[in-house]
């Protein structure tokens, strides 16, 4: 599936999110999350956003929805500015953007039926039209009983619950989701399913997906395009098949190869990454990855690469790759 | 239902009854004074039926001033826990909520108000308030409500980071509506038990500021005042204070079971994890 | 010890049933590890994987309890041995690498305090000895200045540091047993590789018999060297890993690897599976996999199957191979 041409739905221009650590009686420290990310997301796209605990991914999503305020850098929704709007203001584009989370046994309201949680939208927006029935053709249409509206969310499985929560995302038919790692701790089998459904639900709602997560082998199934984060920057940027079959950062490389294959007679050689996944609050100068990176050379220590064209569509932030 | 819940909810529930009918079921007017059979003791200590639970120092029939005395004790305790529920959980819902500045702000309002001892507070309001069932009420309330304040406070500080709060938000739910929507039918639980617990504290002390002499007026009666007057008799007639002082036992002890029963209950089905 | 034959087991698990309450976490669970092999026990959550490991070192939550089954260690049975005599055992020939490494140390005491207790507790060490010999092994497994680590407290630490020390603490004393319970689940994907990384060394070099619990296919393929799978309580099949793999037998693992997501290749995986694995309420009186099973038969409905041999070294708990 991809863009329809014209301008993206949802552009981020250099966007950063820092955090302050510290003040009372510790030095002030800046916690970079998300440190200049320029991204599109083309309408009924799915954008894959994937990295380690400390890339920022999740900040970043929240950021582009406003849950957290943006430190500078703009945010576009179909073409309109919304960084500096006031939340009063963003309110009504908030229709157009929705967003459903990892934890599907904290993001919904137990003391709250699903039907209420999940016709909240509707009603908050005041959604003309019977919200009875638009509830219950929503829990239909992600494979859940009429009756599950008159049911408790513990009632029901992880799985279910994920389902509740996209059913939620997508009662007010917004233009875009940000999935953030809705897949994570679920059994292989849920997470197809759940997969199958985003893909059904996306034609028929012709919604985009801005689709976080760090499992690599999730992200191939489900992205049109691909972006790896690392310590809040974009390193690599690309056509699903072109990153996975063809990585060009030493970064990308790594945590692909990171993925034991499931067989055994495939010779697997985990490659060496020294160190840990770093801390936003002391960033390395330079190319961010250069501490850790198997072919740092003696430039990377001081010049942050750009992100550079280096195929149809494939953006690489890396002095050395080709 | 365990243990607590069902002693705890049984005293409070007896009381309530007590203080609905008890009134009407007393047998003498608990202020007439019957200077001829003072000090008679109670039943089980060689007393007549006429005064089941003995008389005090001026011939007033306790068992009837008992009943009385639980109407203002219930009525006090009720009125107290209610008010300051409804003064504190906005305070707390505000600052949980907004955090920063306002919730620093409000907190150290009431961290200096419960730096002020409560005792001494509630007499020295009684002292300007003047005497009066209501006036125990708002002295109660102007002390405690800082309690609601503090603990709520917490709990929506902690649900607050919830996914599915920042879920509402989302949606675009005005701050209000989350904190009525979203945080406060979570809260209840949490409201239930403060709320019982503030009964036991409210009878303690309405019973504390009668026995001073600053609690409802005189011509009422409660425990705090059968304990101050039948104190000086004590060598005599233990009953005049010994009575209504386990009663007042029995009511804080009640309400104080019912409270820690109810979070036994509630506690495990507030953290939903199925 | 007296040295034991080559062929003794070190570890034999029969028809182990265990309950919380009276839900079924595993039933009849029969398994053995020889010694130095690395037994992968994969399954959903819920299958009971866990609940073996934590079974075998004594560690069930409440309201767990073994009601029926044996399980030997050396050919000694550890469920008969007294609270102390098994004390003696874990942390010394038995030990448990945890899941999370974050909430499995404490937060109050430094490292350096909590990774010794083994060693000071079953070797005897005095603080010193034991320290020196926890900054050779963190040494060994990878870890830069390790007498600083020592300092540190475990919040000072990243989640992959802990997970080596973890490690660390459990092979100190020398174990002949070792249950990984998940070990890298809640680790970062590089950061799971150096640590998968780390214990296939340590195995090459000390060859330790290791019960590795996990749900992911990917990590068992290339650590363990035997399989077992676990549905509902239930073992269902057994074998070499190259095997399994290669010749599922039985219809939930074939479903299993059929729908595995891969990141080095593109397929369209789709779910093979339908519907959801059940929790056992009660003792299972037909094979619990038949509500989902593509060749479902009768006799499915009617009765367990039990665990046959259909081929060296691999069994399958399954009808069509002949159960019952």
């Amino acid at each position: 599936m991809g863009a329809t041409g014209g301008a993206p739905l949802l552009e981020t221009r250099d966007l950063r999110t820092h955090f302050r650590r510290g003040g009372w009686l510790r030095p002030v420290r800046w916690l970079r999350a998300v440190d200049g990310v320029s991204l599109a997301v083309a309408h009924q796209e799915t954008l894959g956003l994937v990295g380690e605990s400390g890339s920022g991914k999740t900040t970043l999503g929240r950021t582009i929805l406003r849950l957290v305020e943006p430190t500078g850098g703009q945010i576009h929704l179909g073409g309109q500015e919304i960084t500096g709007l006031s939340q009063a203001a963003l309110r009504p584009l908030r229709r157009r953007m929705q967003i459903v989370f990892q934890n599907p046994y904290a993001s919904l309201n137990p003391r709250r039926l699903v039907g209420a949680i999940v016709g909240q939208p509707l009603a908050v927006h005041h959604v003309p039209g019977d919200h009875a029935r638009m509830v219950g053709d929503l829990l239909q249409r992600v494979g859940l009983p009429l009756d599950a509206a008159r049911r408790y969310p513990h009632e029901f499985s992880g799985g279910q619950r994920q389902r509740i929560a996209i059913a939620r995302a997508l009662a007010l038919r917004p233009d875009l989701v940000v999935a953030d790692e809705i897949t994570s701790g679920l059994d292989v089998t849920v997470k197809l399913r759940v997969l199958a459904l985003l893909r059904e639900l996306q034609a028929e709602f012709r919604v985009a997906y801005l689709f976080i997560s760090h499992d690599l082998a999730v992200v191939r199934q489900v992205a049109d395009r691909v972006a790896v984060m690392y310590l809040g920057q974009i390193v690599e940027e690309a056509p699903t098949d072109a990153l996975f079959d063809r990585p060009l950062h030493p970064y990308t490389r790594v945590l692909q190869a990171s993925v034991p294959p499931p067989d055994p007679a495939a010779t697997w050689r985990p490659p060496v990454l020294p160190g840990d996944p770093p801390s936003a609050l002391s960033i390395p100068p330079g190319c961010r990855f250069h501490p850790r990176c198997p072919i740092a050379e003696a430039r990377c220590r001081v010049e942050p690469p750009a992100l550079r064209v280096l195929g149809p569509g494939h953006l690489v932030a890396c002095h050395l790759a080709s | 239902m365990n243990g607590k819940l069902w002693t705890g909810g049984t005293i409070a529930l007896l009381l309530l009854l007590v203080a609905l009918a008890g009134p009407a079921l007393a047998p003498h007017d608990p202020n007439r004074q019957d200077l001829v059979s003072i000090r008679q003791p109670p039943l089980w200590v060689g007393g007549a039926w006429r005064h089941p639970l003995g008389t005090d120092s001026l011939g007033r029939d306790i068992l009837s001033r008992l009943l009385w005395g639980a109407r203002v004790a219930v009525v006090v305790a009720v009125a107290s826990a209610i008010v300051s529920a409804l003064v504190g959980i906005p305070v707390a819902l505000v600052a949980g909520y907004a955090r920063g500045r306002v919730d620093t702000v409000l907190m150290r309002v009431v961290d200096v108000w419960m730096s002020i001892p409560a005792v001494l507070l509630a007499i020295a309001l009684m002292a300007v308030l003047g005497l009066g069932l209501w006036k125990v009420v708002l002295a109660i309330v102007i002390v405690d409500w800082t309690r609601f304040a503090r603990v709520v406070r917490g709990e929506v500080l902690a649900l607050r980071e919830r996914e599915f709060v920042e879920a509402a938000r989302a949606i675009g739910l005005r701050p209000l509506r989350v904190m009525t929507q979203e945080l406060l039918p979570n809260l209840v639980p949490l409201i239930i038990v403060l709320v019982s617990l503030e009964m036991a504290i409210a009878v303690g002390v309405e019973a504390l500021l009668s026995f001073v002499g600053l609690g409802v007026q005189a011509a009422t009666p409660s425990w705090g005042a059968m304990i101050a007057e039948g104190r000086g008799y004590l060598m005599v007639s233990w009953w005049g204070m010994g009575v209504p002082m386990l009663a007042l036992i029995a009511a804080v002890v009640g309400f104080n079971l019912l409270g820690e029963g109810l979070r036994e209950r509630l506690d495990p089905r507030l953290r939903t994890t199925a | 010890m007296t040295p034991l034959p080559i062929t003794a087991p070190v570890l034999e698990i029969r028809a182990l049933t265990v309950r919380y309450g009276a839900r079924v976490a595993t039933w009849a669970v029969d398994l053995t590890l020889g010694p130095g092999e690395v037994l992968g026990l994969v399954g959903e959550s819920g299958a009971g994987k866990s609940t073996v490991g934590r079974a075998v070192v004594r560690l069930l939550p409440e309201p767990g309890h073994v009601e029926t089954g044996a399980i030997r260690f050396h050919g000694r049975d550890l469920l008969g041995l007294s609270d102390a005599e098994m004390r003696r055992l874990r942390g010394a020939d038995v030990a448990l690498i945890p899941q999370d490494p974050l909430s499995a140390l404490n937060p109050v005491f430094r490292i350096g305090l909590q990774a010794t207790d083994a060693l000071r507790i079953h070797r005897g060490l005095s603080r010193e000895a034991a320290d020196a010999e926890m900054v050779r092994l963190l040494g060994h497994l990878g870890i830069p200045e390790p007498a600083e680590v020592l300092e540190r407290y475990p919040h000072e630490l990243s989640g992959g540091m802990r997970q080596r020390v973890l490690i660390a603490m459990a092979f100190s004393c020398d174990p002949s047993l070792v249950i990984a319970d998940e070990p890298t689940t809640a680790l970062d994907v590089t950061t799971q590789a150096q640590i998968l990384r780390l214990l296939v060394e340590l195995q090459a070099e000390r060859r330790v018999a290791t019960l590795f619990v996990t749900h992911d296919l990917g990590v068992v393929a290339h650590l363990a060297q035997r399989v077992a799978v676990m549905y509902a309580g239930c073992l269902v099949e057994s074998a070499p890993t190259r095997e399994l793999f290669r010749a599922a037998a039985h219809p939930y693992t074939q479903g299993l690897l059929t729908q595995v997501l891969r990141a080095d290749v593109r397929a369209e995986a789709s779910a093979a599976l339908e519907g959801l694995m059940p929790i056992l309420a009660t003792a299972p009186a037909a094979c619990p996999f038949r509500e989902r099973c593509p060749k479902r038969m009768a006799v499915c409905d009617e009765t367990m199957p039990a665990l046959h041999e259909v081929a060296p070294g691999h069994a399958v708990a399954c009808h069509l191979y002949g159960g019952a």
